[in-house]
């Protein structure tokens, strides 16, 4: 199913602590940027429909039914509105639902919202809520974690590929890098090799997390919103938008087992890959036409893995790229330019939702200055829902005036 | 009796401390933090940086800043016993503080740690560095804690695992209103010491004199737009 979708707002917060609001609110603020970066808010009640992307209000803020909580907080009622979960995968997977709301001729004109308030609980609290979208008796009950899975495969990897935590260390310091260039970001701060890796007291400066997965090279718990607003451009109403729209080229998502160990080899995610070839597929392009990415690095292997299986670097390799500076905000193929979940950070509802605003603002060539990508054409997003069991690619394009 | 000498009555006997020897640590950000012990006579800039943050709220700094004020006081005008203070500056400039007292040879009282610079740990840091000077300098046995924030709260008591002594009180108690006191014991601070406290000594003279003039901040996260 193609249909000519747009991008025509976009909105975001900055993610960081926004544990003295209701979830509600982190999202009006993203959804209320969004469309007034359309020049769209007097008129928001013409919206056709609001998806919601959220994964565990219920677990941090002990909130439901946020998507309905997000239109009368917005005083748009009676706009339809519905809520998209799907792990740290939902912002991405609410855009899919906004997509195909346009695409099915139900709507022309979508506001797809992302949020998510985690540190209303401790950083322990919020691992295990998180940990709750693991298989429930082979995995949670088992007492793992998703920053135990990130260290497993982490090892799993530097074992067969011969990647050092240097290697890691060299990824934080390129995103911290980017994220403190970005408004958006919950962490603007750079980091040096030295400090994290290689000077005296970096072993407890970059503190193990889940050897031999450190600090530096785990994401931070974050609250935060992001909003976009979708229009069919074949529509008579994409008139009404004055700004040159991103265009959605493609859209592919996949699911895996759900129990990690079931998995043939559990260095493969399988799901990305199918996940961004039917998002090349249906977008008519390849790895070699992307111009940056946004990649979902909650833990830095996770930046190279994913790069790997969509195919911007033999299986392996990717680091011995970050080394030569390829993925530089200046290199051949940047990614994460906004930081990455590393350092723009990871309330997991919002973050697929951020990644495309990204890939926007990159692509309407507004990124703050030193962290613009040159002539960007296509921008790809990978959203990685569980360990890798429910991943979501994007493409989106550069539409010329 | 005159007035001086009434006044050196009301001063509590003091034990001469073993002084922390000056560590630097480089942080996250690149930036070297020098970590020494502070001096009486710099008091008055000590005052000065924390006096803006007692107007803030968020996190508890409010408490943190006017409680500490006052062991700050009280260590200048020698109305708290065996009291040091730790400080952490970056080029001089002030990005943390910590109050400790000395109460006997076997224990150590944990006041305050107050963190300026946020976002490199340096709270972490300079209350590791208040812990290895009561359990590795000073050889005391244990230290009593508290926490006045949630922050803390994460920080000490579930990092470092520390003894939950509450249901001792009132024969455990800490000096800071008799609220639930929490304990590193020896054990307990050899099980982390390696993960959760650095520093390279000796400092060389040149960071050395950096900080050697403490600065007060001129700008606060805590505090958007604050000017002095």
């Amino acid at each position: 199913m193609t249909a000519n979708v747009g991008i025509v707002g976009i909105g975001h917060t900055r993610f960081g602590n926004s544990s003295e609001y209701d979830l509600a609110d982190v999202m009006a603020y993203a959804a209320t940027d969004a469309l007034q970066d359309a020049e769209f808010l007097e008129r928001r009640r013409e919206i056709d429909q609001v998806i919601v992307g959220n994964m565990a209000s219920g677990l941090f803020c002990h909130q439901s039914a946020v998507a309905s909580s997000l239109v009368s907080r917005m005083d748009m009622e009676p706009v339809p509105a519905e809520l998209v979960e799907n792990g740290p995968a939902s912002g991405a997977s609410a855009i899919k639902i906004g997509y195909m709301a346009v695409a099915s001729g139900m709507a022309d004109i979508v506001l797809v919202a992302g949020g998510e308030v985690m540190r209303k609980v401790s950083g322990w609290t919020a691992t295990e809520n998180v940990a709750t979208m693991l298989h429930t008796e082979a995995e949670y009950n088992m007492g793992l974690t998703l920053p135990a899975f990130g260290g497993m495969f982490t090892r799993l990897y530097m074992e067969k590929y011969g990647l050092t935590e240097r290697d890691l260390a060299l990824l934080a310091v390129k995103n911290h890098k980017n994220g403190a260039k970005n408004i958006y970001a919950h962490i603007q701060l750079p980091c040096t090799i030295e400090a994290i890796a290689d000077g005296p007291e970096a072993a407890v400066v970059n503190n193990y997390i889940a050897e031999p997965l450190r600090m530096y090279s785990t994401c931070p718990v974050s609250d935060g919103g992001a909003a976009l607003l979708l229009v069919n451009m074949d529509s008579p109403k994409a008139k009404y938008f004055k700004k040159q729209p991103v265009r959605i080229a493609g859209i592919g998502s996949a699911t895996d087992t759900h129990c990690v160990h079931n998995r043939k080899d559990p260095l493969r995610l399988e799901a990305v890959r199918l996940a961004a070839e039917k998002a090349y597929r249906m977008a008519g392009v390849g790895p070699a036409d992307i111009s940056f990415a946004e990649l979902h690095d909650a833990f830095s292997i996770l930046e190279l893995a994913i790069s790997e299986e969509v195919g911007f670097f033999e299986r392996g390799t990717s680091y011995l790229a970050v080394r030569k500076g390829e993925t530089d905000i200046d290199g051949r193929l940047p990614i994460n330019s906004s930081g990455g979940l590393k350092a723009k950070g990871h309330p997991v509802g919002a973050t697929g939702v951020s990644q495309v605003v990204e890939l926007v603002r990159q692509l309407r060539g507004e990124a703050e200055e030193g962290r613009q990508v040159k002539d960007p054409r296509y921008g790809m997003s990978v959203n990685f829902g569980g360990f890798g069991n429910n991943v979501v690619a994007l493409i989106c394009a550069k539409v010329e005036g | 009796m005159a007035i001086d000498e009434m006044e050196r009555k009301l001063r509590p006997p003091e034990i001469a401390l073993k002084p922390y020897l000056p560590k630097i640590i480089t942080l996250a950000s690149g930036e070297k933090m020098v970590v020494r012990e502070a001096r009486r006579e710099e008091t008055g800039t000590l005052l000065g940086t924390i006096y803006p943050l007692i107007g803030v709220p968020t996190d508890f700094y409010d408490i943190v800043a006017v409680r500490m004020y006052a062991e700050l006081l009280g260590w200048y005008r020698y109305r708290v016993a065996n009291e040091f203070v730790i400080v952490g500056a970056i080029d001089g400039v002030i990005a943390g503080l910590v109050t400790s007292r000395h109460v006997s040879s076997k224990l150590g009282m944990s006041l305050h740690t107050l963190t300026i610079k946020r976002g490199l740990r340096v709270g972490a840091q300079l209350f590791a560095a208040k812990m290895e000077h009561h359990l590795d300098d000073l050889g005391e046995e244990e230290v009593h804690i508290v926490a006045e924030s949630p922050n803390g709260f994460k920080r000490w008591m579930i990092e470092y695992q520390l003894e939950d002594r509450s249901s001792q009180f009132p024969d455990v108690r800490h000096e800071l209103g008799g609220v639930p006191t929490y304990v590193l014991t020896r054990k307990l601070w050899e099980a982390v010491r390696d993960i959760k406290c650095t520093g390279t000594r000796p400092v060389v003279e040149q960071d050395l004199k950096s900080a050697e003039k403490l600065i007060m901040p001129s700008e606060y996260p805590q505090i958007p737009g604050f000017k002095r």
